[in-house]
């Protein structure tokens, strides 16, 4: 289906959808979507998956007298959406009248729905995406002899658009495409097997690694990691791989929700003004970049976005609110329903390598694994595999430990952040230097 | 004798026909074509959410689809749509059926049931089974019961949440089976303070039955009191210990270990590629003498079990580990089939919109002989795990981590003071060889588990009894 009539279509749900409710008397909000996807997967160099996506769904929320019910349906008929519509409204005869709900005020609205560059198809036949996914497996493969398995190499193409409305009179609709290619392998040497993989994230098609350099980078990561030691207990530097650093701002990120923050459940409690990382560096958000991978001139309620620092000259901005959680503090909100849009931060121009000579001996981390981070308190241990450094060296690969501390003193110890920048995701971000974790090893 | 759904009752759902479905498979089916399915599935969700001692949220959701698959060999072309709708599902069936080129359809199934299923839970629709003010009233309850327990209470949380999905698969071979699923869930979380500590639990359970079994069983006091209980603990707690140290597990929940350490790697998938730690082991001792690890799909009302998995197989018992010997993997159609495997009814997917993978139902170890008291006193410095928030495994290496949310020092064979919530990491067939002691009080968890695997979730339930771990990696602070 061509982009305008999905435009249109989806327009026409989330009018149809307010007009259902302001006839009941309700304030509402809409939503609707439709997305579009092929995924294409190969493994032993043939091919495995071919999936046919297609979704669409519509949310509505309804206040009545300052009760909120919502409901959803993948059914977009003026049937389905009549009835989600009469069940929300069922739901706000149950809920409680909160003075804090409601939709984000008029004035707020975004007044210029900016066009971010962000749809991109792209004429891939099934054959051509057949051909990429081989080649980029096949790289990995053809790399080493230790290469010994694949769980394969797939490659997804998906083009979705959403509309957002609500009964002040604001409209907008935005279209936008995505493309990923990936592949992960398995190498085997002695002492067992080791898996790994790399993947490439882009909204315009020709932006994607290709697939000859992530079936390398996929294979050398498989390949370094044979052999791992274990290591004994002890304190020590770490650097965390930019690829995982990303972790560590979304703490931070979820430290300072406005719901965390109303609920007293958040160890960065009444901490705005104060220092959290050291003097120099900024975390913001850019919302309105080109072609970014969360883009919008409005936030999940409307809000005009633009773009803000959360963390300035390391000392805690603000929080990231929706007009809900502004609402209970007795603040403005901060455009941030549904998140924050494209974060960024104060970096310097070290690669890797470099960021490894200036920890001098200690720990790489290059994966973690499953998560104790108590928010709360800021309880931080997790699963962790990586390579023990000796006077910025490589020594040997290392597995079966964690790390631990307290978020707070973890990020009050940020040394440097590397200029080896991770530009996938919503958050882009270099390796980062902490200067002490517990590691527990066997 | 429980409701059941039939497959006509389905069809007239979906405003579909077995004519439709033949045509359907017409399309789906020829020359190299090994196996396809068609899956419909009607979803119907329900959430309602207390928080601040209000009713704040609640939601209804409506989620219909068909889902259609053709396999070729070790190929699968997959497509769904959400549109049930002929001329859409015509379209939809020749997309799956691009996997292998061209060739005429294939022949028309004759529809029937393969075995008789026997129904685990009631069909009856359990968003229904309660009126609003009584779902309100078990969240109201549980609000009331927290702060009544403890003063220290500061914040209460309180979720109901409810699906009714009815699903209806057809087979190539002509298989054509219906299943009505029920599933609800109750969860509290609280916030206590004390002297300026803040410290956060939670504690819920459900499985497949109607709103009247919390009530029946009084578990708003039971769900409330506990979640009190556990953060009341954590007040106390301090730094957890780092390194490797003996470890006993609690019975139930923490059963979350035999999960990710060998649950996954026994799922058929990984082993017929080759990709997990326990690949191309069966007949060898993979744990210590004594254990022995079941898969089961049919208890009846557990969270985890299916009367009927995802591709119409009866779900079964499947002892996966015997007395420390790999007996058995976890199977669905495409992995048995190719690797000359019998059927273990663990193909399973979270929607229509979801390929089927091979995945775990409820997943257990048998009790064995110790008191767990005298597991406790056969250690001299150690930890005691009770609760667990979480974990995860790689297959490939067999690491695997879980999340204690619980935990007390073990010293001089006695539990003392507790400690603050740390990832344990271990290796799978490893661990598994240093379990020295199983207890005699198995138990099963309260109904939580949720299951992530290729980014498809589904409901799991795990159990255990009181376990000694001889060695394992414990991710504290405290060197």
């Amino acid at each position: 289906m061509s982009r305008a009539k999905e435009t249109q279509q989806v327009t026409d749900a989330v009018e149809q959808a307010l007009s259902f409710a302001k006839a009941a008397g309700a304030e509402a909000a809409a939503t609707a979507s439709i997305d579009d996807g092929q995924t294409v997967a190969c493994r032993m160099q043939e091919l495995e998956t071919l999936e046919f996506h297609r979704s669409q769904q519509l949310s509505i929320s309804v206040y009545q007298n300052q009760c909120k019910g919502s409901a959803s349906t993948s059914d977009l008929s003026k049937g389905a959406i009549q009835e989600a519509v009469n069940a929300a409204l069922q739901i706000a005869r149950f809920t409680s009248e909160d003075k804090c709900t409601g939709l984000a005020d008029a004035s707020l609205m975004a007044t210029e729905i900016e066009d971010m560059d962000l749809y991109h198809p792209a004429e891939h036949s099934a054959e051509a995406a057949i051909a990429t996914v081989l080649e980029c497996e096949k790289t990995a493969m053809d790399f080493d002899d230790k290469i010994d398995n694949s769980e394969g190499a797939s490659y997804t193409s998906s083009a979705g658009t959403g509309a957002y409305a609500n009964t002040h009179g604001f409209i907008s609709a935005k279209s936008g495409t995505s493309f990923s290619l990936s592949c992960c392998v398995i190498s085997k040497d002695d002492a067992g097997m080791q898996r790994d993989y790399w993947y490439s994230s882009e909204r315009k098609i020709d932006q994607l690694d290709s697939a000859e350099r992530i079936g390398k980078k996929a294979a050398e990561r498989a390949i370094r990691r044979l052999s791992p030691q274990k290591l004994s207990t002890r304190e020590a530097p770490v650097l965390f791989s930019a690829d995982i650093a990303k972790t560590l701002v979304g703490h931070i990120f979820s430290a300072l929700s406005g719901r965390a923050i109303y609920q007293e459940a958040s160890f960065l409690l009444d901490q705005v003004g104060k220092s959290l990382l050291p003097d120099g560096i900024d975390i913001w958000e850019e919302p309105h970049l080109k072609q970014g991978h969360n883009s919008s001139s409005c936030d999940r309620e409307g809000v005009a976005t633009s773009q803000s620092k959360i963390i300035e000259d390391g000392k805690i901005a603000r929080y990231l609110l929706s007009s809900y959680s502004a609402r209970r503090l007795g603040l403005e909100t901060t455009a941030n329903a549904g998140g924050t849009r494209n974060v960024r931060l104060t970096h310097g121009e070290k690669n890797l390598d470099e960021m490894l000579h200036s920890m001098g001996t200690g720990l790489l981390a290059t994966e973690l694994i499953g998560s104790s981070v108590n928010i709360v308190n800021g309880d931080y241990s997790r699963g962790v595999s990586g390579f023990w450094v000796e006077n910025g060296e490589i020594a040997f690969p290392v597995e079966e430990l964690t790390v631990a501390g307290n978020l707070k003193d973890i990020y009050a110890g940020l040394v440097e952040i590397g200029g080896d920048l991770d530009q996938r995701g919503n958050f882009h971000t270099g390796s980062w230097l902490l200067d002490k974790l517990t590691i527990a090893g066997g | 004798m429980k409701d059941t759904v039939s497959t006509s009752d389905l069809l007239q759902q979906a405003a579909l026909t077995e004519q439709h479905l033949q045509q359907l498979m017409g399309i789906l089916s020829g020359p190299n074509i090994d196996d396809a399915d068609i899956y419909y599935q009607a979803a119907r969700h329900e959430s309602w959410v207390l928080e601040d001692g209000i009713i704040r949220e609640g939601s209804f959701n409506l989620d219909s689809g068909i889902g259609m698959r053709s396999i070729s060999g070790e190929k699968t072309g997959f497509a769904y749509s959400d549109q049930i709708d002929m001329s859409v599902l015509t379209e939809v069936a020749s997309n799956a059926r691009a996997i292998v080129k061209a060739g005429q359809s294939g022949s028309l199934p004759n529809w029937h049931q393969n075995e008789k299923i026997t129904p685990l839970y009631q069909a009856k629709d359990v968003l229904s089974s309660m009126d609003e003010d009584g779902k309100i009233a078990l969240l109201r309850e549980m609000d009331a019961i927290a702060r009544e327990t403890d003063s220290r209470v500061k914040q209460v949380t309180a979720s109901l949440s409810c699906v009714h999905e009815n699903i209806l698969v057809a087979t190539l071979a002509g298989n054509l089976v219906a299943d009505s699923r029920p599933l609800v869930r109750m969860n509290i979380s609280v916030i206590v303070e004390e002297n300026g500590r803040r410290e956060q639990a939670s504690y819920g359970g459900g499985g497949r039955f109607g709103y009247q079994h919390f009530i029946d069983n009084k578990l708003t006091s039971v769900y409330a009191k506990e979640a009190v209980r556990q953060a009341v603990v954590n007040l106390e707690a301090v730094g957890a210990p780092a390194g490797g140290m003996p470890v006993v597990l609690g019975p139930g929940w923490p059963g979350i270990l035999l999960h990710e350490a060998v649950g996954h790697g026994l799922e058929g998938d990984f082993n017929r590629k080759g990709s997990s730690a326990f690949s191309g082991r069966i007949g060898e001792q993979v744990a210590a003498k004594g254990v022995t690890v079941i898969d089961d799909g049919t208890l009846e009302e557990r969270r985890g079990s299916l009367s009927v998995d995802d591709e119409g197989t009866k779900t079964q018992a499947t002892t996966l580990i015997e007395d420390g010997i790999l007996v058995n993997y976890m199977q669905d159609r495409m992995n048995a089939r190719l690797m000359d495997m019998s059927l273990t009814g663990n193909g399973r997917r979270e929607s229509y919109a979801h390929l089927p993978l091979p995945r775990m139902t409820n997943t257990y170890m048998n009790a064995g002989e110790h008191n767990p008291q005298e597991i406790i006193e056969s250690i001299d410095k150690g930890l005691y795990a009770v609760n667990f928030a979480g974990g995860q495994v790689d297959i490939t290496s067999g690491k695997f981590v879980f999340s204690a949310s619980e935990a007390y020092l073990i010293e001089n064979g006695k539990v003392t003071t507790p400690v603050k919530g740390a990832t344990l990491i271990g290796n799978g067939p490893e661990s598994m060889g240093r379990i020295s002691m199983i207890g005699d009080d198995f138990a099963l968890d309260s109904g939580v588990g949720v299951c992530g695997k290729e980014g498809q979730g589904v409901p799991v339930g795990v159990g255990q009894p009181t376990l000694k771990i001889d060695q394992i990696t414990v991710g504290g602070t405290e060197a």
